[in-house]
């Protein structure tokens, strides 16, 4: 079995994540120190609220350095919804507030009005369908499902990687796309809740952890 | 914008058992819970709505442990009602694995709670439950609680309108007049709430056929259908569902199956 590690900084959705991951198999840590990370292989980072608690609690626990170090070493990351957000430099949400720059970018509020001008309902909550960004899913989380499948979301904000290489997936939400998956060598994030996401959700988790054992030593 | 709508199984509860009655009351004892959630989640269901329908009776909701279990094994949002009476009562079903909570009797008590769940949990968390029954004289809906069965004197065009300036993400809208009786739902009432507001309304009670849910789409504006008899005795399957509503070029969500797996 796959161990991946869970951040454990009092994120809400963590008992959901944990228990989709222990549904597809993965043998689950929940780590509430960053001590617990050491020699971690895989991660997955929950996060659900407003972006300035969440990037505030992870550094009160000190997962802030080594998170940074396991990226830049190779670690399998799969960051989720807010989780995912903290992923980039910085959020526009409330004010301005540092992230982790782990993948360089922007988290600003979605659009209020699609292209034609009708209104957008804030925030974006429900199921919507996944197409390419511009990175290929091949070997990626994303890589055992169709395009156009449908994914839960609930979020105002969306983050736009500096990099367009960076951009794995958009979603369908009125006439407008926005960022649904973004991937940066073994560093994932994904705006949708996989563990809300039906079967989808699921299959985009095993990837996840079969992707991560594939590398295992 | 071109609105998706979602299919909502609406599972009653009297502990232990899953239950189906007419105009919210005249109970029978359909099956368990938790088996009947798990074969919606694989039949493609978009939602889960768990009512515990004693729960005012007795004071306090009695599904936590039907939550946990259900979280284990059905990976789609859950939103879970019925006695939930303060911001404790909330946070308890929220860590149990709910994703939403719907809230009646309580807020007509105390409309304020509806604003501390949204603060804590964010709208989109925050159902406001409407039992609604038409007036006979002066026409319009009164709002009830307890199942249809206690008056509150509330206009429910009026309630609704406060409770969403104070937070409500979503209005489960069940007309008890029409609940159980499965022959459609009460389209002018959900015309009434959506032409009103501009959050999501889940129209509930009355399905019976397709075409039933169709009109409450198209003439009712209705976001979401909340479904129990016609799903819980197989009558009509969510596929059946869906893929009519397609048809008629109403979008729905398609999911991927378990074979997928």
């Amino acid at each position: 079995m796959t161990m991946l590690h869970i951040c454990d900084y009092g994120s809400g959705n963590i008992h959901n994540v944990e228990r989709a991951l222990v549904r597809v198999g993965a043998e689950v840590r929940r780590c509430t120190s960053a001590e617990e990370l050491d020699n971690a292989r895989a991660i997955v980072i929950p996060g659900v609220g407003a972006f300035g608690d969440c990037i505030s609690a992870l550094r009160e626990r000190g997962f802030e350095d080594p998170i940074r170090e396991l990226a830049a070493s190779g670690t399998w990351i799969l960051g989720i919804c807010v989780g995912m957000q903290i992923l980039a430099t910085h959020s526009e949400e409330f004010g301005i507030h540092r992230g982790l720059d782990i993948i360089p970018g922007a988290v600003r509020m979605i659009p209020g009005k699609t292209p034609d001008g009708e209104s957008l309902k804030r925030p974006h909550v429900g199921w919507s369908n996944l197409h390419s960004g511009g990175a290929h899913w091949e070997g990626t989380p994303l890589e055992k499902i169709r395009q156009e499948s449908p994914v839960y979301f609930v979020h105002s904000y969306q983050l736009h990687p500096a990099d367009p290489n960076h951009l794995l997936a958009y979603a369908r939400y009125g006439g407008c796309d926005i960022v649904a998956a973004v991937r940066r060598g073994r560093i994932f994030g994904v705006q949708f809740h996989p563990e809300k996401s039906g079967f989808t959700g699921l299959k985009i988790l095993e990837t996840f952890v079969s992707l991560a054992a594939s590398t295992q030593t | 914008m071109k609105r998706k709508v979602r299919l909502i199984a609406r599972l009653d509860i009297k502990a232990p058992n899953l239950i189906k009655g007419i105009n919210l009351e005249g109970v029978r004892v359909v099956g368990d819970p938790h088996a009947f959630a798990a074969r919606y989640f694989h039949e493609g269901v978009d939602e889960i709505l768990y009512m515990d329908s004693v729960a005012t009776l007795y004071g306090r909701n009695n599904l936590t442990e039907l939550v946990r279990q259900t979280a284990n094994d059905v990976f789609v949002p859950m939103t879970v009602g019925g006695g939930l009476r303060s911001l404790a009562d909330v946070d308890e079903v929220m860590r149990a694995g709910a994703d939403k909570v719907s809230i009646n009797s309580a807020a007509i008590r105390r409309p304020e709670i509806l604003r501390e769940v949204s603060r804590r949990y964010g709208s989109q968390a925050m159902v406001l439950s409407v039992e609604a029954k038409r007036r006979r004289e002066e026409g319009g809906w009164e709002a009830y609680v307890d199942n249809g069965r206690e008056k509150t004197g509330l206009d429910v065009i009026e309630w609704v309108r406060q409770a969403v300036g104070l937070g409500v993400g979503e209005i489960l809208l069940t007309s008890v007049d029409k609940e159980g009786m499965r022959n459609g739902y009460d389209i002018e009432l959900v015309r009434a709430v959506s032409s009103t507001i501009d959050v999501p309304v889940i129209a509930s009670g009355g399905m019976g056929k397709l075409e039933d849910a169709a009109a409450v789409i198209e003439e009712g504006g209705a976001d979401a259908i909340a479904m129990a008899h016609v799903l819980h005795y197989k009558e009509i399957s969510l596929e059946e569902i869906r893929s009519y509503l397609a048809g008629r070029g109403i979008e729905v969500t398609v999911h991927d199956d378990a074979a997928h797996m």
